[in-house]
């Protein structure tokens, strides 16, 4: 089995066939993670019908089982599936996350929406022109290998004049042909028909840079999102959450909201929540209800203060060498150690990682109608089939019963507070026997929402008397990377499901780097510690974008630099000496090209500003990411700005250069404000992360410059994912960038203006 | 609870609302307006922004009750005969939105901005919009598109 393959979101589908694989690979996870697989939700795969449909206008609908999460993966997929029916492309209509409608390919995950999304879509695409294909035929009394397809009309090379539209063959009506399932649920689906896909040097629309038409609408007004859902006799709700993280309330005063027109408290096991006829006096009745809460010390011991100590006094829950996608796999660091020990120089550094929000811009929301035995649930979750798994055993109902319609949502990146509103709404619904909207605060979308785990990555290198690294050792410890589980398929993996009796999961995860470099005596493996509070904490962590690599790779890529100056090699050389991969190899290069290597000089300074540069490499996702970033360091305040941005991208083929550069430029920015904004503040009690001036995002001032994004297109590779791979490198490429300005190793981000200033003084 | 006339987008509205209401509640829960937006609820994010006599103000801290008959403005209104506002169309042009969900508050402060100042220099939009949040990361076309719109409006009107 190859492992690589096993990436973080088909660990789902793919468990089965690791227990009993001929790899002899064993998960070694509690009950609830070695779960069977779901069951098949949503339409047949093995039907044609369920990915494709002619309408009687020859429109296409193309029903896609993964959604937007904001970079266009719905107008990729219309290129595709454009290109193979040789329609035009503004002929294709996209349709997403409609259990009713959407094949279950697993929902937005780990930048999977082409890499594996398309590929069904693709192959239905062609299966879907070869069937109207010999239609034509017969309806034209000729053989099908006579005919050409151009705009949705089939006709006769010889005699164009002889033709038939899609419309005319199929509008309106089903194919009912049946194509072959992989029998895979979520991002490994697909689907094959008899039709070969075309080869891609014959592309017209694939490749090519195209805008999205969903933004005229977002600028407008004029998309609905999660938010915007009113349904007849509405309720609206909001939660409230305790001062002391584990706190339960005892009791709630519905005196203290009396005075609120037709306001109810709601109060079950660990969880309370209101609700009114209007969204404004739902929120005033949220801050009047007096609830007694239990006395509970607080959980999170020492607070953020404490944090790197907790991790490194913390007996691990779990360790492995590699993530548990792969199954479990022994390490031995014993060979390094003895290499260590006899290494002319030792390098040891340990680099600290924070614990980071998804903090969506809109936090959760959720609109859910329970009539009797029958739920509706418009939310803008990642995992709409998940979804309403996880609500239907939460409701106690069949899945059957349950539906989810995806709604437009704020971008969410991961396994966000997304799916906690629709939760809520969903108990309250069932409770008042009306439709409920849940709506999350801000505090609540920043404190409570699930976080990218803390971390510290232990890095050791040793030289010999040739300065050749002789051993290389990489260690993780943070906290778990699954505290809660990054689809909503159960209620124990969402607040209001802990708060309701529903016991946590014991699974746990951390990640390594890929194996880009080669060292001798090389060994690699993660750790992760005890969550501070184990249930309904607001410290759970979960999936944020490229989980958990952010982190090790700012512990690897920093270190690289660290170990090349020792070396006495330009970090670029050194690592160009290490790598294996030519596509690792050029991105490299590239990047560093744009920042003047291999003629680069060291950082310079002026009497207010030290600038410098530095250079990342991560790959992942199918995908190679480089990334160059030119630094000012203020000498005053420690504020960094950076200056200038170089990527070089390679993910394989390029369906959508367009919408590959815009997502890399929302990845800059991102990037740039986890590696120098973004940290949860937190005391003993509770989180202080409550705002965006208590949780500081990038904003207009941190915009580079000068942005440089170099796109490498293979079209003779697969499609790889563009939504996580650069964002990765960002806090380790501008700390050493920041050493190249200053000489100064900051080992620990983000790189707030006040910690530079210090290390600076 | 009291009832006020509120001067939307042209047409005055009868609304029921609280006395402390803010005006975001009254625009999208009684009159479904849908470019205002819940983001922070306290006038950090712009999420929610609204022009009110001319002036960019932030709904979800701006009670309903202290409007008046000042005329407000929204992203629901910017539309006239069909045609998008002409920083719509940059934003458009330079496709500067992810998810979307703030783009509310980036246009009506950029309409605010140009339509008073038609030749804003690039550090006056720069700091008009700094307090203007986005969390896709969204800021690199967001600039290229207010600076566009900047450049298409001053041409229209020279």
């Amino acid at each position: 089995m190859n492992i690589l393959l096993l990436n973080r979101r088909n660990f789902l589908q793919t468990q089965v066939a690791l227990v009993v694989g001929a790899s002899g690979a064993v998960i070694v996870t509690d009950a609830a993670a070695q779960a069977a697989a779901p069951a098949l939700l949503g339409p047949p795969p093995t039907a044609l019908d369920t990915w494709i449909r002619i309408a009687a206008d020859g429109s296409v609908v193309a029903n896609f089982g993964k959604m937007d999460c904001g970079q266009g993966l719905d107008l990729a997929i219309a290129q595709i599936v454009a290109e193979e029916l040789d329609v035009a492309l503004d002929k294709v209509n996209v349709t997403m996350g409609d259990t009713r409608l959407s094949p279950n390919q697993g929902g937005g995950s780990a930048s999977t929406g082409l890499r594996t999304g398309a590929i069904p879509l693709r192959n239905a695409a062609a299966e879907a022109r070869r069937v109207l294909v010999e239609a034509a035929a017969m309806k034209l009394g000729v053989e099908a290998v006579c005919l050409s397809v151009e705009n949705g009309r089939v006709f006769l090379m010889s005699d164009s004049a002889k033709s038939i539209t899609y419309a005319e063959l199929i509008g309106g009506k089903d194919f009912s042909t049946t194509l072959e399932w992989n029998k895979e649920i979520g991002n490994s689906m697909n689907v094959k028909g008899i039709a070969k896909p075309k080869d891609p040097s014959q592309y017209k629309i694939v490749g090519k840079g195209f805008k999205r038409k969903d933004i005229a609408l977002k600028v407008s007004g004029k998309v609905h999102y999660t938010a915007h859902i009113r349904p007849d006799n509405l309720l609206h709700a909001r939660s409230v959450r305790p001062p002391v993280a584990g706190a339960q309330p005892l009791s709630v005063d519905d005196a203290s909201i009396a005075h609120i027109k037709g306001a109810k408290s709601f109060l079950k096991d660990g969880f309370v929540a209101v609700v009114a006829e209007t969204e404004w006096n739902a929120v005033r009745a949220s801050r009047s209800l007096k609830v007694k809460w239990s006395d509970v010390p607080g959980p999170f011991t020492g607070g953020e203060e404490n944090v790197y100590e907790y991790i490194r006094q913390a007996t691990p829950t779990a360790s492995n060498a590699i993530p548990m996608f792969g199954g479990k796999k022994a390490w031995d660091d014993k060979p390094t150690l003895a290499a260590l020990a006899s290494s002319a120089k030792v390098l040891e550094a340990d680099y600290e990682c924070p614990f980071q929000s998804h903090a969506r811009i809109g936090p959760s929301c959720g609109v859910v109608d329970v009539r009797g035995d029958k739920v509706e649930i418009w939310a803008d979750t990642q995992k709409p089939h998940f979804l309403r798994m996880g609500i239907a055993k939460f409701l106690g109902l069949p899945p059957e019963n349950v539906q989810v319609k995806w709604m437009h949502g704020a971008g969410s990146y991961g396994r966000s507070d997304a799916d906690e509103a629709p939760y809520e709404a969903a108990l309250l619904s069932q409770a008042f026997a009306r439709p409920v909207r849940m709506q999350w605060s801000r505090e609540e979308g920043t404190a409570w929402d699930p976080k990218a785990p803390a971390a510290i990555i232990t890095m050791k290198a040793g030289l010999d008397a040739n300065n050749q690294v002789n051993g290389w050792l990489f260690k993780a410890k943070g906290f778990n990377g699954w505290d809660v589980r990054f689809t909503g398929e159960s209620p124990e993996h969402v607040l209001v499901g802990m708060l309701t009796g529903h016991k946590k999961w014991n699974a746990y995860n951390f990640n390594v780097p890929e194996e880009s470099y080669k060292f001798n005596n090389h060994v690699h493996w993660w750790e992760t510690v005890p969550p501070y509070l184990q249930e309904a904490s607001p410290m759970r962590t979960a999936h944020l974008r490229a989980p958990q690599e952010m982190q090790t790779r700012f512990g690897q890529e920093c270190f690289i630099d660290e170990v090349a100056h020792a070396a006495g090699l330009h970090p670029v050389d050194f690592r160009l000496k290490h790598l294996q991969d030519p596509r690792e190899i050029e991105v490299v290069k590239v990047a560093a090209e744009r920042m003047g290597w291999p003629n680069c000089a060291k950082g310079t300074a002026t009497d207010d500003v030290y600038t410098g540069w530095g250079l990342a490499l991560n790959a992942g996702y199918g995908s190679f990411a480089a990334v160059a970033c030119e630094v000012e360091v203020n000498k005053q305040t420690g504020r960094i700005w950076v200056k200038k941005v170089s990527i070089a991208h390679d993910c394989g083929m390029i369906v959508n250069p367009i919408g590959v550069r815009a997502t890399l430029e929302g990845q800059i920015m991102q990037g740039i404000s986890r590696a120098l904004h973004e940290e949860v503040h937190f005391d003993e009690k509770c989180v202080k992360s409550v705002d965006w001036t208590t949780y500081r995002i990038a904003n207009l001032n941190d915009v580079p410059s000068e942005v440089d994004i170099v796109l490498i297109n293979r079209p003779d590779k697969p499609i790889g994912g563009a939504g996580e791979p650069a964002i990765v490198c960002f806090p380790a490429a501008i700390a050493n960038a920041v050493f190249n300005a200053t000489g100064i190793r900051i080992r620990r981000y983000p790189l707030v203006a006040e910690r530079v200033k210090k290390a600076l003084a | 609870m009291p009832t006020y006339k509120l001067n939307v987008d042209g047409v005055v509205r009868d609304v029921v609302a609280e006395k402390d209401e803010p005006l975001l509640y009254v625009l999208t829960d009684a009159l479904k307006l849908k470019g205002p937006r819940y983001g922070c609820g306290v006038g950090q994010c712009g999420t929610c922004t609204v022009m009110v006599s001319g002036q960019p103000m932030r709904s979800c801290v701006l009670r309903a009750s202290l409007v008046g008959n000042k005329p407000i403005r929204t992203l629901d209104g910017l539309e006239k005969n069909g045609q998008l506002h002409p920083v719509q169309v940059a934003f458009v042009d330079e496709q500067a939105a992810q998810c979307g969900y703030c783009a509310n508050g980036w246009v009506m402060h950029a309409v605010a901005l140009l339509e008073k100042y038609p030749k804003a220099t690039d550090a006056q939009i720069q700091q008009n919009l700094a307090n203007v949040q986005c969390r896709c990361g969204t800021q690199i076309a967001i600039l290229r598109a207010v600076k566009k719109a900047r450049d298409n409006m001053t041409i229209t009107k020279a």
